[in-house]
């Protein structure tokens, strides 16, 4: 199954994703990463960026292709990319800007 | 309320340099993540699913209009304007920048506020009876003894590594508002046959995976003997309590394996160590130190029926129906106890704005009211209402959305962050709370319905007390989709019980269908007079489980 990386960004704790070695703050700009040995190379890439000071807790999450959108396959990982869904006003659902 | 004396204030404003220099050697990179993580959770800073999330203590759930104020303003200036109160009387900000969190602890230093005890392995905020100090029934204060609890907790070297995190409640009377025996400790104030005050200790309660209610483990300590019989407690927890486990580290594991009456030995062994070498006898001189800050308000001779209010209330159905529900019995005659909901239909429980905090705070001065109450119900409680001026009170409280009439109903629900908030939850809780409080939005049918305890948490850690709730719903993750069990039976109060898992659970679109199965079950078939949890006991699970999974 296809993932993607996540982690925190440790200055404020926003959510961001992995693209191409930096990191982003919407799931949309997040790295399809389609093969296990990718991914591996991402998240251990990723243990720069820690090591930098500039995300923690960083992990990968299963993703599956779903009518042409590449969506999370748990809630979690949904509710995470965009807020709390009983506050839509908060959250990357409501102000989805890049780093 | 407890003021901060010298030593408070300065512990405290030490504590705020030392985290802000941590903060500073975390991001400068002299500590890594994993060295800074407990120093972060012994400051309540945890990083949620969004973002970081700071924990505050509300000792014994009480706090001025001050401390409310500066609550609005960090809401405000650091935060999405809003906090989130807890099942722990504390208070909850979602989205606090790392770099903020040292300012933060510094301005609620200001008004006597930190975010101690709020995580990790030591002895949580101390909990309270949030009728604290206005109950009819009150045999003494139980925040005076709270207090020095935490007083003695705080930084106690013997409990600072404990096998895992400790949570106690204090009431002063026989009716349980605190859920005293799902804590790991809780003092009951009561009353020996010389009429003489002591506390009832009991251990081994909680709620997480394994759910249990607590032993006696102390019949009558006396006053001056509580701190060592709680030290004997915690001593015989922190050399026996497992820590090989997390699952099973909490004292209740340690209580069940011994068994109540084997505790009860090790403890007394334990206490009469202490004792002999009378290190920690309380003296009375200490006692009525902190018994001084915790004096009631000179309440007004006033008559018990106010024509003001009574004329008020007949004339507005509204605050009619919300003084009959919110409102409760208080010792002093002419004041009442006022019960403000955070539980709005269709609302999140447990939120409130920036612009409610102030509000409020306005609201305390112009009445003259010292003190506000967290409730472990996730509402807050104005203590001490000079029934005159109910009216005026709740129009001020509509006029900020606060005035929901709904206090014991079932649309007064708990429920945890879930996964809306939470990186432990497995499902979502408050938009099942939500949903449910929308299907039984009538006032009619709610009373009609009458005491009816929801509880809701998204995981088995149980931060919605769903063991304890008459109802119980518990969030489940099945293969990336939420669940939800249903669980009957349970209460948090006097009469405790853990509820009973019915059966299947059900999916995100059934379970308010689910419970609105149950209610009606028992409409039909109560008694007059019953309540949904004596009709429950009555008649076991079993009808209630023909009447859900029948329609499931």
């Amino acid at each position: 199954m296809a993932q993607m990386l996540t982690a925190n960004r440790l200055r404020d704790g926003a959510v961001v994703y992995w693209r191409a070695g930096a990191w982003l703050t919407g799931l949309a700009d997040a790295e399809l990463l389609p093969e296990p040995a990718g991914a591996d190379a991402a998240l251990a890439a990723a243990d720069e960026s820690v090591r930098d000071r500039v995300v923690v807790n960083p992990y990968l999450f299963d993703v599956r292709e779903d009518a042409g959108t590449v969506r999370p396959v748990k809630e979690r990982e949904v509710i995470r990319a965009a807020g709390p869904t009983v506050r839509l006003d908060l959250g990357k659902q409501a102000n989805h800007v890049q780093v | 309320m407890y003021r901060y004396d010298e030593f408070d204030a300065r512990f405290v404003a030490e504590r705020v340099e030392q985290f802000r220099y941590q903060v500073e050697r975390r991001l400068s990179g002299e500590l890594t993540e994993d060295e800074f993580k407990p120093l972060r959770l012994m400051n309540g800073l945890y990083l949620q699913l969004h973002a970081y999330m700071l924990r505050i203590a509300v000792p014994y759930g009480t706090l001025s209009a001050r401390q409310l104020r500066t609550l609005a303003h960090i809401a405000r200036r650091y935060d999405k304007g809003y906090g989130h109160f807890t099942t722990r009387q504390n208070i909850q900000f979602n989205w606090p920048k790392l770099v903020d969190v040292p300012d933060i602890l510094a301005e609620l230093a200001t008004v006597e506020m930190h975010a101690l005890q709020t995580s990790g392995n030591c002895i949580r905020n101390v909990t309270a009876d949030h009728f604290a100090g206005a109950a009819e029934d009150e045999i003494e204060d139980p925040r005076i003894i709270a207090e020095i609890v935490r007083q003695w907790s705080t930084l106690h070297p013997e409990f600072s590594y404990l096998p895992r995190k400790f949570k106690i409640a204090v009431s002063g009377t026989e009716a349980d508002r605190a859920a005293l025996r799902f804590h790991d400790v809780a003092i009951q104030i009561v009353r020996n046959g010389d009429g003489e005050v002591g506390y009832r200790v009991y251990a081994g309660g909680g709620m997480g995976r394994t759910p249990y209610i607590s032993h006696v483990v102390g019949d009558f300590v006396a006053r001056s003997d509580i701190l060592a019989f709680l030290e004997a407690v915690m001593r015989v927890y922190n050399q026996s309590g497992r820590r090989d486990n997390i699952y099973k580290a909490r004292i209740k594991i340690l209580v069940s394996a011994l068994g109540p009456e084997e505790m009860r030995r090790q403890v007394a062994h334990e206490f009469d160590e202490i004792r002999s070498t009378g290190t920690l006898q309380l003296p009375q001189e200490e006692i009525d130190r902190i018994a001084a800050y915790f004096e009631p308000p000179d309440f007004e001779q006033q008559y018990d029926v106010c024509d003001i209010f009574e004329t008020a209330r007949a004339d507005d159905p509204e605050l009619r129906a919300w003084s009959e529900i919110n409102l409760a019995r208080h010792r002093a005659s002419g004041y009442a106890i006022a019960t403000i909901s955070l539980k709005p239909i269709g609302g999140v429980p447990g939120d409130c704005s920036h612009e409610q905090l102030d509000g409020l705070a306005a609201l305390m001065d112009d009445f003259q009211l010292a003190e506000i109450r967290v409730s472990h119900e996730q509402n807050l409680v104005l203590p001490h209402v000079r029934k005159r001026d109910l009216p005026a009170i709740f129009t001020r409280l509509r006029a900020l959305g606060l005035a929901t009439p709904n206090a014991g109903l079932i649309t007064d629900i708990i429920a945890c962050p879930g996964l809306d908030y939470c990186d432990l939850a497995n499902a979502r809780a408050i938009p099942i709370a939500q949903r449910i409080s929308e299907r039984f939005a009538t006032i009619a049918r709610q009373r009609d319905i009458g005491e009816l305890k929801i509880k809701i948490s998204g995981c088995i850690n149980a931060c919605g007390h769903h063991h304890a709730g008459h109802i119980g719903i518990l969030g489940v993750d099945k293969k990336g989709v939420e669940y939800y069990q249903l669980i009957l039976g349970g209460s948090g109060a006097e009469d405790a019980s853990i509820g009973e898992i019915l059966g299947p659970a059900f999916g995100e679109h059934e379970i308010v269908d689910a419970v609105e199965g149950v209610v009606e079950l028992y409409l039909e078939r109560r008694q007059p007079g019953e309540r949904f949890l004596d009709a429950y006991r009555r008649l076991g699970p079993e009808p209630f489980k023909e009447r859900v999974y029948a329609a499931h």
